[in-house]
């Protein structure tokens, strides 16, 4: 920990919990925000640093705790309370609407108006134009935000912000979706608040951008406090060593089950980009019976599309998926599914589970034609393999009949793997299995693939903890910008292989313009 | 009320309290359609009268039919603002093809095709409505509110061309062309039950079926809870929306066939607003608009209720003014006390966990 005097600390969290239905987010962790500086959050996916940054944005409310704005007890319950105390977030996700131009966009719900009925659209667009212009953003503030590029949305995004005389700015990632050259711009605009007193909370996965920028560093791992640091006491490998733990702490058994018979194999996948280029930039695979195939890649490289070509989500792709030797590049996900494949989405809430069904109605989901006869559903048969898959996989509930939103994040996600399941696929496709769960969830996560590993299934699975990879799988290809950047065998793999192949092409490659 | 407050042994008579709140909401519209009938059958002296009762549930039965329809819509996350419009239309299509054939231009001849025949075709009409409203908004992303209101029109404007806007008057058919019987539907009766009334049992229980025990079901309500996750797992999401507008274009064709049967008549005006009866009706039984929750039975208790307050408050004498204002009330105050027994259940789910 470090002393500090409070007078250097404008927003300090205190013993903060957040409980949410099944797992603790955050596990009694302080957070000091320090006046004027940029205090950098890092963790791996799931670790706590989005929640923690919702709560002092009044997004979430904590369980327990205490927030403390200039040494007073504060109370932030709502958007409104954190801009009262000017706390301002530039969301992970771009909040712009995309059917308006910019400066309505920058003044959205604030609008300058003459007794609060006509909008002065001529001071809006002067004001947000200042704002621009100090960003060095070349965007014109009369723009229409469904023109401009992902990177320009988000300069108009941290505009936004900056407009409210925000005091701590929370940035959830801001450097993900722009270029080099914009990145440098953004960098700047955040010394230049500084000078102005502005204390900014940054977060990030790029370690080197961290290290760059930040002046103090707080390590969240699993939901619990690891460490806070002055920055310039630390480098990116202590970071890492903080973010991923004791390395053999969840190594898990693991043999190699790899047969060496190929069951899946992708060439030359291609996917358009709709601002040119590819977003799957010519993918050549394969896998094998009984292999665990990782793939590594920061948000953007294109991971999650490849999923979706491969499921057949995808309609305009270019290129070959085999499966046993069976073409199956295009065609819809039923033929995709009949043919062997099955996905456990990145998103349980939005893409694996429907929040209104029971267990049995959701596992059986995907594979209802194989317990119908004609017209009806042999309830009998149907019930059976749901007990059976629940005992497999250990998935704990009352019954099965109890509604999915009543279950924890890990055994909502062996539902959504029991549905794959249930389908009898050749090939499991994994996005990102362990996120939102639990450490034991995630420890039996790994213990399933490798029981159905072993029982010849290949399987791709995608994540962007480093850990997890590394611990798991028998081979691991790195992606970036849509291409395969590196591939290593279990042994000869290293984090920093990966985390630097990883980042090939960022730099050079700024998205294309048009 | 502030269940969080409480603790220790009040906890549990809390939590049972709750419990049997939540049983009392669950059954809601079972206990508001009982109480209706006890205070019209007070009020009211012949209202449970044999013969009362009997056209009683001939009149709900229209309107069952077209909420059964509508309710899959509705589950799918749909809705279908055509039924109104496909009632007056299958009359219109029925009544045509008895009092006039189907004149065929160049061949210079009249068609009259037999009873079973004209149902079958105006069957068909209808569930052809169904399938446009289905490919505009499967195809054509058309939002189901667009395509429907545009098929409301189409559907009701055709009607009125078919006879010029005229009635279709008494359609006992002709013995020498061999299509008499067309009353037999709305007056007739099977083993002393009427059988609008039959035919009303038969497409519940169907609709209940395939709601509950078939996968086509499991699916209509797997579209509505979570469109994007029943498409990644493998359901055809697409043909079990054209099945629904295509189911419910079917039952309001059925509603057209009695209706007009009933009276031997049939008028392009015919089934005006129906539409919102029909969505009211599933909507009291507990029918969410917002998609994947609904059932048959709950619909089917719910068009009870419409159609029980509507004819005991003219068995009343009520004014028909004051018979609207009362039915929008019970509307409303069905959605509010739906979402009020949502909140309990996931508070009550919270304090399980």
């Amino acid at each position: 920990m470090v002393e500090s005097s409070s007078e250097n600390i404008i927003l300090r969290a205190n013993e903060i919990t957040k409980l949410y239905p099944g797992t603790v987010a955050l596990n009694r962790v302080d957070f000091n925000v320090y006046r004027g500086k940029v205090n950098v959050l890092v963790g791996e996916n799931g670790a706590g640093k989005s929640t923690l940054t919702k709560i002092l944005a009044g997004v979430e409310i904590p369980t327990s705790g205490e927030l403390l704005f200039e040494g007073t007890h504060v109370q932030i319950e709502s958007f409104h309370d954190a801009v009262r105390l000017g706390i301002g977030m530039i969301h992970q996700e771009l909040n712009l609407f995309p059917n308006m131009n910019v400066a309505e966009n920058i003044f959205i719900a604030r609008e300058i108006t003459s007794a609060n009925v006509h909008i002065d659209h001529k001071s809006q667009v002067e004001h947000a134009q200042e704002l621009l212009d100090r960003l060095e953003a070349e965007i014109d503030a009369r723009a229409q935000v469904a023109d401009l590029r992902i990177g320009q949305q988000q300069m108009v995004e941290i505009a936004k912000a900056l407009a409210l005389d925000t005091r701590i700015l929370i940035m959830d990632e801001p450097t993900s979706a722009l270029s080099a050259a914009e990145v440098d711009v953004l960098f700047r605009v955040i010394e230049d608040l500084k000078e102005q007193g502005v204390s900014i909370v940054y977060i990030s996965h790029r370690l080197e951008e961290l290290v760059q920028i930040g002046d103090y560093i707080t390590v969240l791992r699993d939901g619990d406090l690891i460490e806070e640091s002055p920055m310039d006491e630390v480098d990116v490998s202590w970071i890492i060593s903080h973010m991923v733990g004791e390395t053999n702490e969840r190594r898990i058994d693991h043999s190699n089950t790899s047969t060496g018979e190929e069951i899946l194999s992708v060439e030359n996948l291609r996917l358009g980009h709709v601002n040119g280029g590819f977003t799957i930039d010519h993918l050549s695979f394969n896998l094998q019976k009984g292999e665990i195939l990782g793939i590594y890649g920061l948000m953007g490289a294109g991971r999650s599309e490849l999923f979706e070509c491969l499921m057949g989500l995808q309609k305009d792709i270019a290129g070959n998926v085999l499966i046993e030797g069976k073409n199956i590049t295009h065609g819809t996900v039923q033929d995709h599914i009949k043919a062997g494949l099955a996905l456990i989405p990145e998103d349980r809430q939005r893409e694996g589970l429907i929040q209104v069904l029971d267990v049995t109605d959701n596992m059986t989901l995907s594979s209802m034609w194989k317990f119908t006869r004609w017209v009806h559903i042999q309830h009998e048969r149907l019930r059976k393999s749901v007990l059976t898959v629940i005992k497999d996989l250990s998935i704990k509930v009352a019954s099965p009949q109890v509604l999915i939103s009543s279950l924890s994040g890990g055994n909502q996600q062996k539902v959504v793997i029991g549905k794959a399941l249930l389908t009898q696929p050749k090939v499991l496709l994994m996005d990102e299995p362990t996120r939102g769960i639990d450490v034991g969830a995630k420890g039996d996560v790994f213990k399933i693939m490798n029981k159905l590993a072993s029982r010849g299934l290949g399987i791709i699975f995608v994540t962007s903890e480093l850990k997890e990879i590394m611990a798991i799988s028998d081979r691991i290809i790195v992606m970036s910008n849509g291409k395969i950047t590196g591939e290593y065998g279990r042994e000869e793999a290293t984090e920093e292989m990966i985390v630097s192949a990883s980042a090939v092409g960022l730099k050079e490659n700024a998205p294309p313009l048009h | 009320m502030n269940l969080d407050t409480v603790s220790g042994p009040a906890e549990t008579i809390s939590t049972n309290k709750l419990k049997f709140g939540m049983l009392l909401l669950k059954l809601r519209t079972f206990i508001a359609l009982f109480l209706v009938i006890a205070y019209f059958s007070i009020m009211a002296p012949n209202f449970l009268s044999m013969a009362n009762m009997v056209i009683l549930v001939k009149h709900v039965s229209i309107y069952a039919f077209l909420a059964i329809g509508m309710t899959f819509v509705i589950i799918t996350g749909g809705i279908d603002l055509s039924v109104g419009s496909i009632v007056g239309l299958a009359g219109m299509v029925a009544g045509g093809l008895l009092y006039n054939g189907l004149h065929i231009p160049f061949l210079g001849v009249t068609v009259y095709f037999h009873l079973p025949m004209v149902i079958l075709i105006t069957l068909a009409v209808g569930v052809l409505c169904g399938a446009f409203s289905g490919l505009l908004i499967t195809r054509f992303n058309v939002a189901p509110f667009i395509a429907t209101l545009g098929m409301l029109y189409i559907a009701r404007g055709t009607a009125l061309l078919l006879s010029d806007g005229k009635t279709f008057p008494n359609l006992v058919g002709k013995e020498e062309l061999g299509n008499t019987g067309f009353p037999w539907l709305g007056s007739g009766t099977i083993l002393g039950i009427p059988v609008s009334i039959c035919i009303l049992i038969i497409l519940g229980i169907a609709a209940a079926y395939i709601a509950g025990k078939t996968p086509l079901g499991r699916h209509i309500y797997s579209v509505g809870g979570n469109e994007r996750a029943a498409l990644l797992s493998g359901v055809r999401v697409n043909r079990v929306k054209m099945f629904v507008y295509m189911f419910s274009g079917f039952c309001s064709a059925i509603a057209g066939l009695i209706i007009a049967s009933q009276l031997v008549a049939s008028h392009p005006a015919t089934g005006e607003m129906f539409e919102l009866t029909a969505i009211a009706a599933a909507v009291l039984g507990g029918t969410s608009l917002a998609g994947g929750r609904g059932t048959i039975g709950g619909t089917i208790i719910g068009a009870f209720v419409i159609g029980v307050l509507g004819d005991g408050m003219v068995m009343m004498g009520v004014s028909a003014f004051w018979q609207m204002v009362i039915k929008g009330i019970v509307i409303v105050a069905a959605v509010v006390v739906d979402q009020f027994q949502r909140n309990l259940q996931s508070r009550a789910v919270l304090q399980e966990s």
